[in-house]
């Protein structure tokens, strides 16, 4: 059998990243052959939707890249993709799947040496870590899957888009946040979000007690039913039946969140 | 008419050329650029950093290069210098002489096979002779033109008729041995002469025994060990034994500031440019440990200061001031260098394992031909003569000078003059502006039509073709759905594969076509027009980047390059069955150009602006024209600041292009570039394009008694009481810095030295008695400033050096006043009984700043004052398109760089009011208004203002992108929770196809 080779898609910004990758080309820098490119105008582009959607669809690894913060083409773009990232990064934790297998990494125009040492490691790193079982693995599939649904989540957009400005600008109300705070909140919420999804996506085949849920989620039944709540004042869960005195939950399937 | 009437000649292709030669063909006029070496780029391309921002060189170079390239205005003559000039402007013959290349331009596809072959090593003039090149080569991997040269003197076809292994191999025949040189004559309304600067031999200075001691180095030759791309790829090493350098001295003023040598001026840029090797060596390797030796740190410019500070507080570079080495001496064993320098308690040594000289810049070895050859004078240095009012100007008129071949200076001043004189040659040809827009074709409809696709593959010569297996990818991409037409090319970018994929398109009614070849950054442009030529629109072309981003970088695993190649040739298709013809609309242009701000650079850019025949509103909110120069009664060449701007406010009264509205506030402005609208108080203006220009203001002090003495004045004050009678005082005690590099507000005035010695000098040549007192924390009399300081010292000006946090203290004494300082230099206390104190009070920004800022959507520097574009390459832009600054808007500044920059903002703003229409961006955002649910994402994330909102009925508000503003980055799409906004050509559904594709099975 022949070694594992990953499978890896890059987004490269096209005023750094692509012109680095270029470089290493003119400067003949090597580098293995599993990276497959797609360009893009600014990486901001890039959303967690569309790498999750990767991994759950069986890529081994996805690298965005993009302008080194302060240089970016678009001014601030660059600053979105990190926050964006980082949420995608919180996500696939939940998920269970490595982490490492996103990747955020700035390469200029000038480093094309920097482009083919950061893919030759990548590729280093999937080899390590084998190919993505989410293909053998169900519930891997079904909480990736719940990741993705998180990620068009409208809290979690407007917290990873709107975060700058309720760093440096106040809220609504005028009120600053600083930075330490806004990692709580948009840790908390990706939490949330997840698990939110993942009910969801369970009780989407067969309806659910609280207390399946919550050994699916491996967390106490009691936080467990704040989710149920929510989602029921949401319109997104309803009771299906009591089985004996255990109150059973079914998804409203109403084309998405 | 001939063509080339009206057109203008360029001399030099560094950033200067660049930029004046881009600046004139935007704005309709021909240029021919004469360079004399084989490529464009100049000093620039070398650096491997720029200051204050650590931007890559030659990543903000490299685009500008390829734009002139492009340009069909600019033909570019390389390996040519100007030999003979008749007539007078605006009607000039310059006979320009050609040397050969020995290869044709038009076949030479720079793949390189003939420097592989060719055996003549030669010393690599580009890398400062770190490491070779051949005797055919081209000077550096992204140089514009992309074609060899063959160097005739190293050439052993040429020097002894042998080899000759270039022609055998080269693909493409391009290499002719028989061209001569020639020489053509061109005639030209204006000629702008910008052939950049050379360094001062640091040989000439032997104390420092560069030249032979292997480990001293010059600060360009540093520059090159610090590029990434340079002989040691970005990691510096000692010259002697190839070892990475733990402790390197930077010596400044190297051939400069240095009457030893004949070179009194100050090389302006060299403190910085240390400071910037200092801080990227320490950021390559953490226990490396830069120290600086210098007389004055001149750390002038925008946000040098604070760089300057970074560099001592946060990456702990020591910086020895007062220190100018005095020699440097090698221990022959481990060749480690010994730096020897005075300190205020005497002659002090340290070791080193590198020294590196900054040397100082001198006049370009073509001064003096071209002064002899075009007439135009020289200064004393040997530098252009220009003059204060007319800081562009040349003694011949119709001759402009700009960069460092007027004075030493940094890249963005250099770029704002080049912008300058773009607007002065401009004057001279106006009328024979071209209005140059592509030839319209008529693009086929290929709406609702089953996707055809054309795959075009190349083997780049060899590149791609001998990893690949080009006619492998062919058969594959024969099976792929919808691709139904596939040609191998041996350069698919060759004149004649154009007319095959025309021939193509039409024959087998292809509507998209893939290019597989390099790079899109470079040559998609070409296959664009190629497409479109054909008719189909330019946005149903996609390529597949087979060589930079496979053959190139898999070159021992040719299988798997193969597989990979295929695989990305499956992915364009993918991505191209989604394509849509993109519409290319246009929106006209109001000719008309606002100037905000009616004094020195308002003024200037106005009458600029008019003397092309435009129209020009000038809005000053004071009841009278003239600004803080009106103020000003210095004299410098032959002219007080007001007599001057007494010339210009008649000179606008006179200009009927010119309207001026006095007593006038701006109330809204809206609207975008080409179609500006402004309301005031005093009506409706509408511009094309609009100059920002309201300036700044004296700093008034609170310190040192001032308003509460009358023996304390300002600077500014003194010179209007010089102007009537002599100062009556012998003790003068000057003190700089008031207000400036201070806690509260860290920025250095840069004008305050200047303008103290013009003040010194003036008040010890009237009146014998008085000695000047200055007291400093570095002189920064940059350029040929330097020779104020030289004559005010000369007179018998005292300076006394202050440390950077204490400052002279004043009190009253009886009647008199008494004066303490610690002296750095003398390490003690002194104390002085002056009869008068002058202030040097810094320049603040307007405190209108921040309400213009808001009116137009521009941001404020950390200072307070507008922030441009980009530091190095768009000193005037701002980000907006259609807005540019002049002046003390931007940043403190004399008098002359103001008139140069307003002169730059002037020829900025006719690149656009010149244009009949203007091309609005296709592959733009559109928000899809039945999706919209009005939330405001989008208009958070956009970084451009391009979205806003509207109200389709009360209270429901939706959102829409204004195409003109809108860059394409994408971040809206990615925000949006409704999928309701689509990004054109990078839409979701095309990156999705893309992916899924790469994810499909592999192809053997």
């Amino acid at each position: 059998m022949s070694e594992f080779e990953p499978k890896i898609i890059i987004f490269l910004c096209n005023w750094c990243s692509y012109a680095g990758a270029d470089l290493a080309g003119v400067s003949r820098y090597q580098y293995p052959t599993n990276a497959r490119t797609v360009r893009v105008m600014c990486s901001t582009r890039v959303s967690p939707q569309i790498v999750l959607e990767l991994l759950k669809d069986g890529a081994d690894g996805v690298m965005v890249t993009g302008c080194h913060p302060g240089d970016c083409h678009y001014i601030n773009g660059n600053y979105y993709t990190e926050r964006r990232m980082e949420m995608a990064h919180r996500l696939l934790k939940l998920t269970g799947l490595e982490s490492q297998r996103l990747r955020l990494d700035w390469v200029s125009a000038s480093e094309g040496e920097k482009y083919a040492g950061v893919v030759t490691d990548f590729v280093k790193e999937l080899k390590g870590l084998g190919p993505n079982p989410v293909h053998k693995d169900a519930k891997l599939a079904s909480r990736l899957k719940a990741a993705v649904d998180a990620s068009k989540n409208f809290r979690l957009k407007v917290l990873s888009s709107k975060e700058i400005n309720l760093i440096s600008k106040g809220n609504a109300y005028g009120e600053k946040i600083n930075q330490q705070s806004v990692e709580g909140i948009m840790e908390q919420a990706t939490e949330d979000e997840f698990k939110a999804s993942l009910i969801l996506q369970l009780t989407n085949k067969k309806s659910q007690s609280v207390k399946e849920l919550a050994k699916e989620l491996g967390e106490p039944t009691d936080r467990t039913i704040e989710h149920v709540v929510s989602l029921r004042s949401r319109n997104l869960l309803a009771l299906d039946h009591i089985d004996g005195a255990t109150p059973k939950y079914k998804a409203i399937v109403t084309g998405g969140a | 008419m001939s063509e080339q009437a009206g057109a203008v000649m360029v001399v030099g292709g560094g950033i200067a050329g660049v930029q004046t030669s881009l600046d004139l063909a935007e704005s309709g006029i021909k240029v021919f650029l004469v360079e004399r070496r084989s490529a464009i780029g100049g000093t620039m391309a070398q650096l491997d950093k720029t200051f204050p921002t650590n931007d890559c060189s030659m990543c903000i170079l490299s685009p500008k290069l390829v734009e002139l390239s492009k340009n069909p205005l600019i033909t570019l003559m390389t390996l040519s210098e100007v030999v003979g000039l008749e007539g007078k402007a605006p009607n000039f013959e310059v006979s320009v002489k050609r040397y050969p290349r020995y290869v044709m331009e038009d076949r030479c596809v720079g793949c390189g096979k003939c420097a592989e072959k060719c055996p003549s090593k030669v010393q690599n003039e580009f890398e400062r002779g770190l490491n070779t090149r051949k005797a055919i080569f081209v000077p550096y991997p992204q140089a514009v033109p992309m074609k060899y040269c063959i160097d005739a003197q190293h050439c052993l076809y040429l020097t002894k008729s042998r080899c000759g292994n270039c022609q055998k191999v080269c693909p493409a025949e391009a290499v002719d041995f028989s061209m001569k040189e020639t020489v053509e004559k061109i005639n030209v309304g204006a000629i702008v002469v910008a052939p950049g600067y050379e360094l001062f031999d640091a040989k000439a200075k032997k104390e420092y025994g560069y030249g032979y001691y292997e480990n001293v180095v010059t600060s360009l030759e540093f520059e090159r060990m610090l590029s990434s791309s340079g002989p040691f790829k970005g990691h510096p090493v000692r010259p002697s034994d190839h070892q990475a350098p733990k402790r390197i001295a930077f010596l400044q003023c190297v051939g400069s500031r240095d009457v030893k040598v004949g070179n009194n001026y100050c090389s302006s840029v060299c403190c910085m440019a240390s400071i910037k090797e200092a801080i990227i060596a320490q950021e390559h390797d953490k226990n490396l440990k830069a120290t600086i030796f210098f007389m004055d740190i001149r750390a002038f410019g925008k946000e040098f200061e604070d760089y300057r500070a970074r560099a001592e507080n946060e990456y702990g570079i020591t910086m020895f001031r007062n220190a100018r080495a005095a020699s440097v001496s090698e221990d022959a064993g481990t060749k480690n260098l010994n730096v020897r320098y005075t300190s205020p308690t005497g002659i002090e040594s340290e070791d080193f394992d590198l020294v590196v000289l900054a040397t100082g810049f001198e006049p370009p070895s073509a001064a003096i031909s071209l002064s002899k050859n075009l007439g135009i004078k020289l200064n004393k240095y040997g530098f252009a003569e220009t003059n204060s009012y007319h800081p562009l100007d040349t003694s011949v008129p119709g001759i402009y000078a700009v960069g460092a071949f007027s004075a030493p200076k940094d890249i963005p001043q250099s770029v704002a003059e080049a912008s300058g004189a773009a607007a002065k040659a401009g004057s001279n040809v106006f009328k024979s502006r071209i209005s140059y827009r592509a030839d319209e074709v008529t693009e086929t409809n290929v709406e609702g039509q089953e996707p055809r696709i054309g795959v075009f593959v190349c083997d780049c010569g060899s590149n791609i073709s001998a990893i690949v297996d080009v006619p492998s990818v062919v058969e594959y991409a024969k099976t792929i759905p919808n691709v139904v037409h596939v040609e191998e090319s041996k350069y698919a970018c060759s004149a004649d594969f154009q007319a095959k994929i025309k021939d193509s398109i039409l024959q087998q009614k292809l509507n998209r076509v893939i290019v597989a070849s390099c790079t899109p950054r470079t040559h998609e442009p070409l296959f664009r027009s190629t497409v479109r030529e054909a008719g189909l629109n330019p946005y149903l072309l996609e390529m597949a980047n087979i060589r930079d981003q496979c053959s190139w970088v898999h070159m021992n695993e040719p299988q798997k390059a193969t597989m990979k190649a295929k695989i990305l040739v499956r992915m364009a298709v993918a991505k191209s069955r989604l394509a849509e013809a993109l519409p290319t609309s246009t929106f006209s242009v109001n000719h008309t150009a606002l100037v905000i701000g009616g004094g020195l650079s308002g003024m200037t850019a106005a009458l600029e602006i008019a003397s092309q025949d435009f129209k020009v509103e000038l809005i000053e909110k004071e009841f009278e024209l003239g600004g803080n120069l009106k103020r000003v009664f210095v004299e410098q060449d032959e002219k007080t600041g007001f007599q001057f701007v007494s010339e210009l406010i008649l000179k606008i009264g006179q200009n009927r292009n010119i309207n001026v509205h006095l007593g006038t506030k701006i109330e809204k402005i809206s609207g975008f570039v080409g179609n500006f609208e402004v309301d005031t108080n005093k009506g409706h203006i509408k511009a094309g394009a609009i100059i920002v220009a309201i300036g700044g203001h004296e700093y008034e002090p609170t310190e040192y008694l001032y308003g509460q003495d009358e023996r304390v004045m300002t600077q500014l004050e003194l010179a209007d009481l010089l102007d009537k009678k002599s100062l009556d005082a012998k003790v003068v005690a000057m003190i700089q810095c008031v207000g400036s590099r201070t806690k509260d507000n860290p920025m250095c005035s840069r004008v305050c030295c200047t303008t103290a010695m013009k003040n010194a000098i003036k008040i010890m040549r009237t009146n014998p008695e008085s000695t000047v007192y200055m007291f400093h924390k570095d002189i920064r009399t940059y350029g040929f400033r330097e020779d104020l300081y030289l004559e005010a010292a000369r007179l018998g000006a005292v300076f006394i050096r202050c440390k950077e946090d204490t400052m002279p203290e004043l009190e009253r004494e009886g009647d008199g006043l008494k004066l303490s300082a610690y002296d750095a230099s003398l390490e003690g206390e002194i104390a002085l009984k002056p009869d008068v104190i002058i202030l040097s009070t810094g320049i603040r920004p307007n405190a209108d700043n921040e309400e213009i800022s808001k009116l137009l959507k521009v941001p404020l520097d950390k200072d307070g004052f507008f922030l441009e574009a980009h530091m190095k390459l768009r000193p005037i832009d701002f980000e907006t398109e259609g807005v540019f600054m002049a002046g003390l808007a931007h940043w403190p500044k004399s008098a002359d760089e103001s008139i140069a920059e307003a002169a730059g903002a002037a020829s900025r703003v006719i690149t656009i009011i010149s244009k009949e229409k203007l091309d609005a961006h296709s592959a733009v955002s559109v928000v899809d208004e039945s999706k919209c649910r009005g939330c405001g994402m989008c208009e958070a994330v956009c970084p451009f203002s391009a979205i806003s909102a509207y109200e389709i009925n009360p209270g429901v508000m939706k959102y829409k992108t204004n195409p003109i503003l809108c860059k394409g980055c994408g971040a809206c799409e990615v925000a949006c929770c409704t999928g309701a906004i689509t990004c054109k050509h990078f839409t979701d559904k095309q990156i999705i196809a893309q992916v899924e594709a790469c994810l499909e099975e592999d192809v053997v």
